[in-house]
């Protein structure tokens, strides 16, 4: 059983914890009791409301940078942070959310370690020894993979799958604890750094992940002309718009909105799948939606079998009408 | 002048449900055939690009089986000048570190007969063991700085610009090469081969070597299916007339009430 849990946080550009992060944290629970964050990609102290937010997630201790050489993001010297903590918390495991940045962060963090890491964890198969359960072949099977000390490492090297889990608080919270991590940046630790950030093209598929409805859209839609209808169901419900790969391979939207293996991975409450027939490599970046609805011409598409409910028909018929109908009770 | 090793990996191509040997250490590819992952094309045709810009060279590369080179010929096919085969007769035996080891040695070995490639480019994660680490774990052996999930790059003297989305906007990396760079799909879009560089992929020379890497193998214990869910689909009926029945649902979830 762990017994000390490294978790690097990402925090949100407009403030507060990032969801997926408080989900790490959630999973971290089940390993280990001794919680550290640390604050990533953000020098400075956390607000007291981010500081409350990890208290409630059972975190002893908040670790932060504050060094203007990691100002600009700066991946290897992120990772020497987090080892600074591991190595003064004598952390057993390092646990992060499966983002862009979790991912790499905790890949440079493993091999500094000179341990192993495994990526996108789902579940813990057995805590001692050490066996987690992580997707592959995008999500289409599960390894069991032994980690940390059944492997000999000295430490666990882990990333979680984003809505492995639900995040919950922790059943008491605490009041973390704010240090400043000791930190030894060599030339090497950055070399590879932001130059610079384009505010004017934001991660457009951010909106996308954190959505509540995802309206869908596949090949169906016909062409780059058949979205418009899709589009005003999307803002009628407060959504985001998502497509299937094959919409951005034929070009007709662009690669942020791709949902699936190699775009985004969503969680809404609702999934309304238009026109996609449901190819594992979609399937797995929407399936843990709470409620998916199928609009499918073909009844037995795998979107249509593996939906909650489904219409079967022509998106460009039905979405039209569904428009109209909700138009109609709004008055 | 930029050289270029990309890394590519032949993967089971599963777009259904996947299968799995009998003594569950493997996916049985049999009946769906084999791919590259969309990261790895992208790779490659961001290789062949800025190799085109600066007159430079394409050496694809993968730690293999024999039956890899098929791949390895694709990415010929496109526009890479050169192809190298490490062959293994169990490529899943070779864990993150191991591969990173393996193409740590075709670097030095290349470097020592006169080729120092001045990127090296890998897919972000491989298709299959999702392991999001051989790209990093191969820059620190090498000792070069490392950008991960990369869409767009460009080299200008001895420095490659690389474009990868961040979560506040586009965030640009100025990296002095020699550097390891991995590719995330989405900046580029894979060109078809011509008729003409399918002939000089059919007749290219394939430099097939052997590793001195003894495979320590990665953690697994077994491969297993996630649970099949039996359908439990309502369906609320057909064509327009359902839109109502929709609507009550929509209304019903709370997504209508803002």
């Amino acid at each position: 059983m762990s017994q000390t849990i490294v978790v690097p946080v990402e925090v949100d550009a407009d403030g507060g914890v990032n969801l997926m992060s408080l989900e790490a944290l959630t999973f971290a629970r089940r390993l280990g009791s001794s919680l550290h964050a640390v604050v990533v990609a953000r020098t400075g102290k956390p607000s007291s409301e981010e500081i409350a937010q990890l208290g409630e997630q059972g975190v002893s201790t908040v670790h932060v940078v504050d060094d203007e050489r990691l100002s600009s993001y700066a991946p290897a010297g992120w990772a020497a942070a987090i080892v600074s903590v591991v190595r003064s918390a004598a952390a057993d495991t390092v646990l992060a959310s499966g983002t862009p940045r979790g991912m790499e962060l905790l890949a440079h963090v493993a091999v500094r370690l000179d341990v192993a890491m495994a990526a996108n964890v789902v579940a813990i198969e057995s805590a001692d020894p050490l066996v987690v359960t992580r997707q592959v072949v995008g999500g289409t099977a599960l390894e069991d993979t032994a980690l940390g000390s059944s492997l000999g490492d000295a430490v666990a090297v882990l990333t979680v799958a984003g809505h492995a889990c639900d995040p919950a608080k922790a059943e008491s919270a605490t009041s973390p604890s704010v240090e400043v991590a000791a930190l030894e940046l060599t030339d090497a630790d950055l070399r590879a750094r932001v130059a610079r950030t384009e505010q004017g093209e934001p991660d457009q598929s951010g909106a996308l992940k954190g959505a509540r409805v995802v309206v869908g859209a596949g090949r169906g839609a016909g062409s780059s002309d058949g979205f418009g209808d899709l589009e005003e169901l999307t803002r009628l419900l407060g959504g985001a718009l998502g497509v299937s790969r094959v919409v951005t391979s034929l070009g007709w939207r662009p690669h942020h909105e791709q949902v699936g293996q190699t775009g985004s991975r969503v969680s809404p409450d609702l999934y309304v799948a238009c026109g996609i027939s449901g190819a594992i490599q979609h399937w797995s970046g929407m399936s843990s939606s709470k409620t998916i609805v199928a609009i499918n011409t073909d009844p037995d598409a795998p979107m249509v079998t593996k939906a909650h409910y489904a219409v079967i028909g022509d998106l460009h018929k039905i979405v039209p009408a569904v428009i109209e109908e909700i138009r109609r009770r709004r008055g | 002048m930029a050289d270029i090793l990309v890394c590519i990996k032949r993967v089971p191509d599963v777009s259904g449900e996947a299968l799995l040997t009998a003594d569950g250490l493997h996916v049985d590819a049999r009946h769906v055939g084999y791919t590259v992952s969309p990261h790895e094309l992208c790779a490659v045709e961001l290789a062949v690009q800025v190799a085109g810009d600066t007159g430079g060279s394409v050496t694809v590369l993968t730690v293999g089986s024999a039956d890899s080179v098929e791949k390895l010929r694709d990415a010929v096919a496109v526009g890479a000048t050169g192809a190298v085969l490490v062959e293994v007769d169990d490529p899943d035996a070779f864990g993150p570190r191991d591969v990173s080891e393996v193409i740590a040695e075709v670097v030095e070995a290349d470097a020592a007969a006169g080729t120092s490639y001045d990127l090296v480019l890998l897919g972000n994660d491989a298709a299959d063991t999702g392991d999001f680490q051989v790209g990093v774990r191969l820059a620190y052996r090498l000792d070069r700085p490392v950008v991960v999930g990369a869409s767009v790059l460009a080299v200008d003297g001895g420095t490659a610009s690389i474009t990868a989305d961040g979560p506040d906007g586009t965030d640009i990396f100025e990296v002095a090469l020699p550097a390891v760079v991995t590719v995330l799909e989405g900046g580029v879009e894979p060109r078809y081969p011509s008729v003409v560089g399918r002939m000089k992929a059919k007749k290219a020379a394939i430099d097939t070597r052997s590793t001195a890497v003894a495979p320590a193998g990665g953690g697994r214990v077994t491969l297993k299916l996630p649970p099949q869910q039996p359908s439990q689909v309502e369906v609320l009926g057909e064509g327009p007339e359902a839109a109502p029945k929709l609507v009550d649902l929509f209304e019903s979830l709370g997504v209508l009430s803002r």
